[in-house]
């Protein structure tokens, strides 16, 4: 019950400021919109009782991300922004992936309604309340599991890290 | 509707405590930050040769009442082209990161809000990071180049800043091998050493990042007032100002009981945990737990001796006043001590009271040293340049905190391959620390050879201001 009241507490508020986000004008109120966006999915994360990525969520996308877009946007000069048409080149092409999109979540309704309400059976057997501490299970997949793909991602980012330190080198 | 208010009840039921908690937190805190205040402008006047506060109530001790009143009923003024919603938003949002934060921590073995949250000090650090946005956002709103520039520099050093603390607080948990707030502590009283003896670059670290990510002098660019007027707060007054002040010494105090937390034990007394002197069963070093009772009891005794000396008589009354509250709080810190060595039988039913008062005295006087060293360091070092800040930051803590994580690491394994366990393992880390100090020195000379060359093809810098 309770469970529920949350979710579809912070589910409009991620729908409805996603939604705001898109229609706004002025880019810095699309970037709070964003914020409450994120906030409100880390509110689901927490929800589904995985506190590590609700952090993560905050810490990165919240705390990381968005005060660098904000940055951005900020040092930009808004008033030419604000007069030009926005994104109208890509009209066509947005059609399309939103038809993807939708078609794929459409998919997966379907074949939930299929599977009795569980795409994987099975993954969704231990109640919430008795999963491991959400940071260790994260971390014990990370680093044993997955650890070639983790290492292989960070390797990806390392590189667009040093990339990024080249070009700013060779500008100044 | 029935079953909507059971929930309700059920709700309640479960999480009263943490409700009243965090009414209470709300409710007090802004009294406490203000006496913070009045606190650091007395120290700075007697750092300074003055007096201070002296004209509301006796030694100025009502001025943040009076302070706060001003505040409240000032004109609330909005710039005519500012942006009116993020404007309102903006220090509500630091103010509200800034709060809940406190609802992670935890001042003494019993008190704390969310009880066993087991993201405890990220969730700490990862909502108080939030707060930049009121900053940032409340500079942009202003609609003025003051509060924009403050706002940028203010995001720029918050970003830069927060890797460091963040790398710091890395070799910490490594020691700790826990985010749980409870379990960091308890390892700690195990282990019968602070993280910050087996850690010390780790914590400098961690003390230089939280400085500059609470934008505390030397640090304090967003707000340099000889450049930017007042920042990112040019253009607030009144309420709104109170709330970006209230923020600003709220994570001050978050990042104080972060670091005591981590590194100086959290609510354990020195000592806790080792058993040196025993004899007869008893540990000689509970003993310590009189140090408490004794230290209010010469705050009490020298606020008697002060009395003679008050010019008048309200001021004599106040000082007893304040020797006689003394006099209780010593009392209560005494009493289970007392109890527990004089009734055995009484010592476990004690015993819950026993930690929990003399865990909130430890923990309160550890954050408050840690506060008074913020004060300290603001009216004893000068206020950096931009780039200064920039490259101690870029140039000098990371690079330093990411080797001693390294550091620390391998220390541990080391510990561990000789199996070294609480002091002892002072044996594995401070090698660790005199390399990470090595390390420093190599930077800093590094730097050096750079700025040298840096400084003959120089690029003006425009946040530089």
């Amino acid at each position: 019950m309770l469970d529920s009241v949350i979710f579809y507490f912070f589910a409009s508020i991620a729908v409805g400021s996603a939604a705001l986000m898109v229609t706004r004008r002025n880019a810095v109120h699309s970037a709070i919109f964003l914020i409450t966006t994120l906030l409100a999915t880390a509110g689901i994360f927490l929800q589904l009782r995985a506190e590590f990525l609700f952090i993560v969520q905050i810490i990165l996308y919240v705390g990381g991300i968005m005060v660098l877009f904000i940055f951005v946007i900020m040092l930009v000069n808004l008033d030419v922004a604000l007069h030009q048409i926005k994104f109208a080149r890509q009209k066509w092409v947005a059609l399309i992936v939103a038809l993807a999109l939708s078609a794929q979540v459409g998919l997966m309704f379907w074949s939930s309604g299929k599977g009795g309400g569980q795409i994987w059976p099975g993954r969704n057997a231990a109640p919430a309340n008795r999963l491991p501490p959400n940071a260790e299970a994260v971390a014990k997949s990370l680093f044993d599991a997955y650890l070639l793909p983790f290492e292989i991602a960070s390797v990806l980012l390392l590189v667009a890290m040093i990339g990024a330190v080249v070009m700013a080198k060779k500008r100044a | 509707m029935q079953a909507a208010i059971q929930a309700t009840i059920d709700f309640l039921k479960l999480y009263w405590a943490p409700l009243v908690c965090g009414v209470v937190i709300v409710a007090v805190l802004p009294l406490i930050v203000g006496y913070v205040v009045l606190v650091e402008r007395k120290l700075m006047a007697d750092m300074q040769a003055r007096l201070g506060p002296m004209r509301v109530g006796p030694h100025g001790l009502l001025q943040p009442i009076a302070d706060a009143v001003k505040l409240l009923i000032k004109e609330d003024i909005i710039p005519e082209d500012a942006d009116k919603l993020v404007f309102w938003l903006a220090p509500v949002f630091s103010v509200g990161a800034a709060l809940l934060a406190i609802g992670g921590l935890a001042f003494g073995p019993a008190f704390q809000i969310g009880v066993n949250l087991n993201i405890g000090l990220l969730f700490v650090v990862g909502i108080s990071a939030l707060g930049i946005f009121g900053i940032v956002l409340g500079g942009w709103a202003s609609n003025s180049h003051y509060s924009l520039m403050g706002a940028l520099r203010s995001a720029a050093q918050l970003v830069s800043y927060e890797t460091a603390a963040g790398m710091a607080l890395v070799s910490g948990l490594l020691l700790a091998g826990t985010l749980n707030i409870k379990s960091i502590v308890e390892a700690q009283a195990s282990a019968g050493v602070w993280f910050g003896f087996l850690a010390p670059v780790a914590f400098f670290t961690y003390l230089v990042a939280s400085i500059a990510e609470t934008n505390r002098a030397p640090f304090d660019l967003p707000e340099a007032e000889s450049e930017l007027v007042a920042g990112y707060m040019t253009e607030f007054s009144g309420f709104r100002w109170s709330l970006y002040f209230l923020a600003e010494y709220t994570n001050m105090i978050v990042v104080a009981s972060v670091a005591t937390t981590l590194f100086l034990g959290g609510w354990l007394r020195p000592f806790a945990g080792t058993h040196w002197f025993t004899l007869k069963g008893l540990n000689g070093l509970d003993l310590l737990d009189l140090l408490p009772p004794l230290l209010i009891l010469a705050v009490a005794a020298y606020c008697i001796l002060r009395v003679p000396r008050q010019p008048t008589r309200v001021q004599q009354v106040f000082m007893l006043v304040v020797a006689g509250l003394c006099f209780v709080v010593a009392l209560v810190l005494v009493g289970p001590v007392l109890l527990s060595a004089l009734k055995p039988a009484m010592a476990e039913a004690v015993k819950p009271f026993y930690a929990g008062i003399h865990g909130g005295f430890w923990f309160i006087f550890k954050v408050s040293a840690y506060i008074y060293f913020f004060m300290w360091l603001r009216f004893t070092i000068p206020r950096y340049r931009f780039d200064q800040l920039m490259r101690l930051g870029w140039h000098f803590l990371i690079p330093l905190s990411i080797i001693n994580v390294l550091l620390v690491g391998l220390s541990l394994i080391v510990g561990s391959y000789y199996h070294l366990q609480g002091w002892a393992l002072l044996l594995a880390t401070t090698p660790a620390a005199i390399l990470g100090l090595v390390a420093a020195l190599i930077i800093l000379g590094i730097e050096q050879k750079n700025r040298a060359r840096q400084e003959a093809v120089a690029v003006p810098d425009f946040y530089a201001g």
